[in-house]
């Protein structure tokens, strides 16, 4: 079950913890990787942990000529491309009337806008080879809101729905577009808390613990592999049962 | 037949894998060639990418039989 063999995977946001997490997982499960990231080092010694099956496609998901080029890039190292995780994301956080313009259009730019050009480039070559599976990363908040996330809820929100429309375009030629929505997983982020907030999140957590990036690898996994393939337009929620929606 | 027309032809049977006596000048993509949008989409960009031209949006909505897509290309190519 789930063997990605002889699959091809891009995944963005690859240095990030969650990112890691995703690239070794489909690695693991067989599929070749292309790591794409802003931090050329964090790249090298992901790819260099992983050995064979490995590309490092470093791509500033800010910049549009960046963003174009990076399916191509992707697809010339690896040989194709089945699989792509639309994982990187940004925040910049503030109460909705102090968010600013840049707040919106960054975050908007690189979680929404980038996710769209890099589907819209690999939905070109997976519907010549009538096979292929595009996974956004979004999260709880896009579907439930957050004070502080106008932005990025909104972000992750567009996600989906951008995802529901392009699933239903392309469902005929077997490609999937579904999104994977963690809640509160163990990251950079979350080990900043205090100890406060820390159990203020876990009470409305039924699990009782943060998520593990592995976790949320397992969902990307399983959306990747060719027993997925009726699943689409969905959204899967790996969040331990804090919102059962 | 000229030689746009043979391009064009091979890539609607490559496309779509009709029989190659089925792509006849007024043949209708979707009606006679049995495409769906998506496929006329490709065809588009298949088109674009053989001959090296950009095909606005509003000149792809006018290319519908085989005839069409030879005489845009001809004109443009």
């Amino acid at each position: 079950m789930f063997d990605l063999t002889g699959k091809k995977a891009l995944v963005t946001g690859a240095t990030g913890g969650l990112g890691g997490a995703i690239a070794r997982v489909l690695h693991a499960q067989g599929a070749s990787v292309a790591l794409s990231g802003t931090r050329v080092e964090a790249l090298d010694a992901l790819a260099a942990e992983l050995g064979e099956r490995v590309a490092v496609t470093p791509c500033n998901l800010s910049d549009k000529d960046s963003v174009e080029a990076l399916v191509p890039a992707a697809e010339e190292k690896l040989g194709g491309l089945d699989i792509l995780v639309n994982n990187a994301g940004v925040t910049r956080d503030n109460l909705f009337m102090r968010l600013k313009d840049e707040d919106w259009d960054s975050v908007i730019a690189v979680n929404l806008t980038a996710a769209f050009r890099l589907s819209r480039a690999a939905v070109k070559t997976m519907m010549r080879r009538r096979h292929g599976r595009i996974i956004s990363i979004g999260s709880i908040v896009g579907v439930t809101g957050n004070p502080g996330q106008g932005n990025y809820a909104a972000s992750k929100a567009g996600l989906i729905g951008m995802s529901k429309a392009l699933a239903a375009e392309v469902a005929s030629r077997n490609i999937t577009v579904n999104v994977v929505a963690p809640g509160f997983i163990e990251s950079p982020m979350t080990q900043a808390l205090n100890e406060k907030q820390r159990e203020g999140i876990l009470s409305d957590v039924p699990m009782g613990r943060l998520g593990a990036g592995a976790d949320v690898a397992a969902a990307v996994a399983y959306l990747a592999s060719d027993e997925a393939a009726y699943v689409t337009g969905q959204t899967l929620h790996v969040n331990g049962g804090m919102t059962m929606i | 037949m000229s030689d746009v027309a043979e391009r064009v032809k091979k890539i609607v049977i490559e496309h779509l894998g009709v029989e190659p006596e089925k792509v006849v000048e007024g043949a209708n993509f979707i009606e006679d060639l049995g495409a769906d949008s998506l496929d006329t989409v490709e065809l588009v960009m298949a088109f674009e990418e053989e001959f090296g031209v950009e095909i606005p949006d509003d000149a792809a909505e006018t290319i519908v039989t085989v005839g069409d897509a030879v005489k845009f290309l001809s004109k443009s190519a």
